[in-house]
């Protein structure tokens, strides 16, 4: 009975949608105020009947119901119960029904944070969303409900979650990849409402600006997770592996950076209006595409499209009526978008025109890596794969040019630069970044490499421009706290963000070129050399966990002949699906990371297992912590909030004079 | 020419100029890493040249495998059930690698016609065919034979 009453509220949520995709956006065309109003409450409405049939689903987990299908698919008797809560994102249906779900919180905080914008670009905004809800409820309820029944004899016990997702990475990482994804529907629901009511101004751009900052924020803390789950769990000793399943969420974050960077130039100066809204419409193309490809299979084989074909027809479907239908009125809305201002070749726009240039390349080629291979079968039926070879000969060059430019940029001048202004600002400061590259690899490696010395001059580069730009913008204040503190958060913010760039650069390619790693076969008691460290297998016993049973060994790891820690990798089969799994051991640090994969146990006693020195791994994910952290306080400038508190005043006092508000500018 | 007509088209020539060099390495590193995939058959047939980097999937035959007790060598047949492949790897092998189950192979051929490994791959769900086994499969015929199609459970 309960899990029909999660059918039922997804039911009720549809008809919600529905309502918030039309009767809103009419009201708006007509000028309505009361059909506008109805968009806030009708949002709180989806939001929660949303969150029961989630709160249900993760019920008939919690109490085994195996009747339902999912359940019966993703859980098991014996599965902990953290783990029966978290299973409700273990399969494609619950994690939709929770996809689904963050759009309906996003839509919750568009409502309750937009008191400062009009209320009929409010209502335009959650229409566009109440649209996406009701496509991605309509396909739930069509192809994917969670909570179908196996009718009539329901099995005594469940299949089991797969065991690489019986994890503490698990549970943190599809939520937060989901909410980052989803959020930038807001901002494309932000560029369509714009659109809509033809009103492409400075203002729009500063509405949308702190909803695409904290949804790249989230974006980027749900990929660095992934990251950092996939290294430790499936041991296979690196943090990025250019997987079909992995590249989507990067395409969308690449547009989703450049978005971030356009729309500060819509803002600050009014131009590149059609840029911008055509990237956020291309940010929420990736994150749509890339969901669905990876839910239909689509992605490693036209077949397994084939295979389901309601699914993806469905899916086809949503995704060319919203990106056709966008790009429809993108082409009619276009011409109408004039810029306010002209500016020189030599800029802070150019500056962020090229950034924007080189991160929609680079997402455009990660792009075509990806779908490359299914093309190719379409066209020749062969059947190919792309390695990681490809990624990294065209990403790495590009992050190059990328950060070269990223230090002139923040030095530049709006609207006109002057060339010989720019030579005196960074002349001395290039020459600088060179000695400190070359001469750090130098004194640290004892030896020249090519590798560590571009790195160490890019890093360099990019921190002694920072210090160079914050130091012309404290010259003419009194002093150096009185300089610090009138700048704006959303410059610290700019900055950290920046910050954390470099560090997860030094980090990918120090980790890159100067890992080890060796696969040996060890007796007890013996010894293996990797690096500066020695391993010794110290023995190894069987270990029996709630739902698995197992071995465990132990390592002995010393420096320079001196103990200074021990690993206990294991080795797992679970019992209810009979899957094997290893669970590494790491030993993490700030400047780097050993781990120890335990293979199998041959018939002589030995172990054989895969050991690896990993340096600076951990500053892949500390840089992208930097950014995250950076984008968030950006979004949290008062810069945005004085335009509210002052609407508000200016709500509070209806009847005092009319104001118009004049858009804080800043920094 | 207007100066605002001169500095669009300034702009319009960089963009041009940076996509077709971002085409021009882009296919260039495109075509550098191309991964072709076979079949047993057409590894026995003869046409893979020794030396070229190619995948093979198929399923690991019964009773092939046979691992070095003093080393990390391996030694298997990738089976279409039509033609077998001999299969040399040094390494460890990964979590679900079984007698009977499919296997995706990345590597080159020697001119023994013994198959060297760099890299072998089992997928992480026993339930799921990869597409290129079922491929290398479908090829040979075995599938419609209900040749171990069904898992195991």
């Amino acid at each position: 009975m309960i899990p029909e009453i999660g059918s039922f509220a997804l039911i009720i949520a549809l008809c919600l949608s529905v309502m918030l995709g039309t009767i809103p956006l009419v009201g708006a065309q007509r000028g309505n105020v009361l059909w506008m109003n109805l968009a806030r409450p009708l949002a709180a409405g989806i939001f929660v009947f949303l969150g029961v049939a989630l709160v249900i689903l993760a019920y008939a987990f919690m109490t085994d119901d195996f009747s339902v299908q999912f359940v019966a698919n993703h859980s098991n008797t014996l599965l902990p119960s953290r783990y029966k809560f978290t299973a409700v994102w273990g399969g494609h249906e619950g994690s939709f029904l929770l996809w689904t779900f963050m759009l309906a919180g996003w839509m919750l905080a568009v409502g309750i944070f937009s008191k400062s914008m009009p209320v009929d670009f409010v209502a335009r905004v959650l229409g566009v969303l109440g649209l996406l809800a009701t496509a991605y409820i309509l396909f739930m309820l069509a192809t994917s409900n969670p909570f179908d029944r196996i009718v009539p004899l329901p099995p005594s016990d469940g299949a089991d979650l797969n065991s690489a997702l019986q994890d503490i990475g698990f549970i943190v990482h599809p939520p937060t990849l989901y909410m980052g994804y989803v959020g930038f529907s807001v901002v494309f629901a932000f560029a369509i409402a714009a659109l809509l009511s033809g009103r492409l101004d400075a203002a729009w751009a500063r509405w949308s600006r702190p909803w695409a900052n904290v949804a790249w924020a989230i974006l980027t803390i749900g990929i660095a997770l992934g990251s950092w789950w996939a290294y430790y769990e499936l041991g296979w000793g690196g943090w990025w592996a250019w997987d079909p399943v992995e590249n989507p969420p990067l395409i969308t974050w690449l547009f989703g950076t450049a978005l971030i960077h356009s729309l500060a130039v819509t803002e600050k100066r009014g131009v590149f209006k059609s840029w911008t809204v055509m990237l956020a419409i291309l940010a929420f193309a990736a994150s749509l595409l890339g969901t669905f490809i990876t839910r239909s299979g689509l992605l490693t084989s036209v077949h397994a499209f084939a295979s389901d074909p309601d699914r993806g027809f469905f899916i086809l479907g949503i995704l060319g009526l919203a990106i056709g239908g966008s790009l429809l009125l993108f082409a009619f809305r276009a011409p109408m978008m004039k810029a306010d201002f002209g500016f020189s070749m030599v800029s802070r726009e150019i500056a962020l025109l090229i950034n924007n240039v080189v991160l929609v390349v680079a997402a455009a080629s990660v792009f075509l890596g990806t779908l490359f291979p299914m093309v190719y079968q379409a066209l020749t039926d062969d059947l190919i794969s792309i390695g990681p070879p490809y990624f990294n000969a065209i990403f790495v060059p590009l992050m190059m040019l990328l950060l070269v430019a990223l230090g002139i940029g923040p030095i530049c001048r709006w609207k006109r630069t002057s060339t010989e202004y720019l030579i005196k600002q960074l002349g001395k400061v290039a020459i600088a970044s060179v000695a400190v590259g070359v001469v750090i690899p130098l004194v640290v490696l004892l030896g020249i490499s090519i590798p560590a010395t571009i790195t160490m001059i890019l890093a360099a580069w990019i921190v002694l421009t920072m210090l160079k730009d914050l130091r012309n913008k404290v010259a003419n204040k009194p002093t150096l706290g009185a300089g610090l503190r009138a700048l704006p958060v959303s410059y610290y913010g700019m900055q950290a963000a920046h910050f954390g760039v470099v560090i997860l650069m030094i980090g990918a390619a120090l980790t890159s070129y100067f890992s080890f790693e060796k696969s040996v076969l060890l007796f007890d008691g013996e010894s293996t050399q990797l690096g500066n460290y020695e391993f010794t297998l110290a023995g190894s016993e069987a270990v029996n966990g709630p739902n698995y049973v197992g071995e465990e060994a132990e390592i002995i790891v010393a420096r320079n002949s001196v103990e200074f820690t021990r690993l206990y990798p294991q080795r797992r089969v679970y019992l209810a699906s009979g899957t094997p799994s290893t669970e590494m051991a790491i030993d993490a640090g700030f400047l780097r990371d050993l781990f120890v994969t335990l293979g199998e146990q041959k018939e002589s006693g030995a172990w054989s297992m895969t050991l690896y020195v990993k340096p600076f791994i951990r500053w892949v994910w500390l840089g992208a912590i930097f950014m995250a952290f950076g984008a968030s306080i950006a979004a949290a400038d008062k810069r945005y909030r004085r335009l509210r508190s002052k609407s508000e005043a200016r709500n509070k006092t209806a009847d005092a004079q009319a104001t118009t508000l004049q858009p804080a500018t800043n920094g | 020419m207007k100066p605002q007509r001169k500095k669009r088209l300034g702009i319009i020539l960089f963009i041009a100029a940076g996509l077709s060099v971002a085409v021009g390495l882009t296919l260039f590193a495109l075509s550098q890493n191309i991964d072709l995939f076979y079949t047993p058959t057409q590894v026995a047939q003869g046409e893979v040249n020794p030396g070229q980097r190619i995948r093979i999937g198929g399923m690991v035959k019964e009773g092939s495998v046979l691992s070095a007790q003093d080393s990390l060598r391996v030694e298997f047949a990738a089976t279409d059930y039509a033609h077998d492949v001999p299969i040399h790897y040094e390494g460890i092998l990964p979590d679900l690698f079984r007698e009977g189950q499919g296997v995706v192979v990345e590597g080159s051929i020697n001119s023994a016609g013994v198959f060297q490994a760099s890299r072998v791959l089992a997928k992480h769900d026993e339930n799921y065919m990869s597409p290129e086994v079922k491929a290398a499969l479908d090829a040979s015929g075995a599938s419609s034979a209900n040749h171990q199609l069904q898992p195991e459970s």
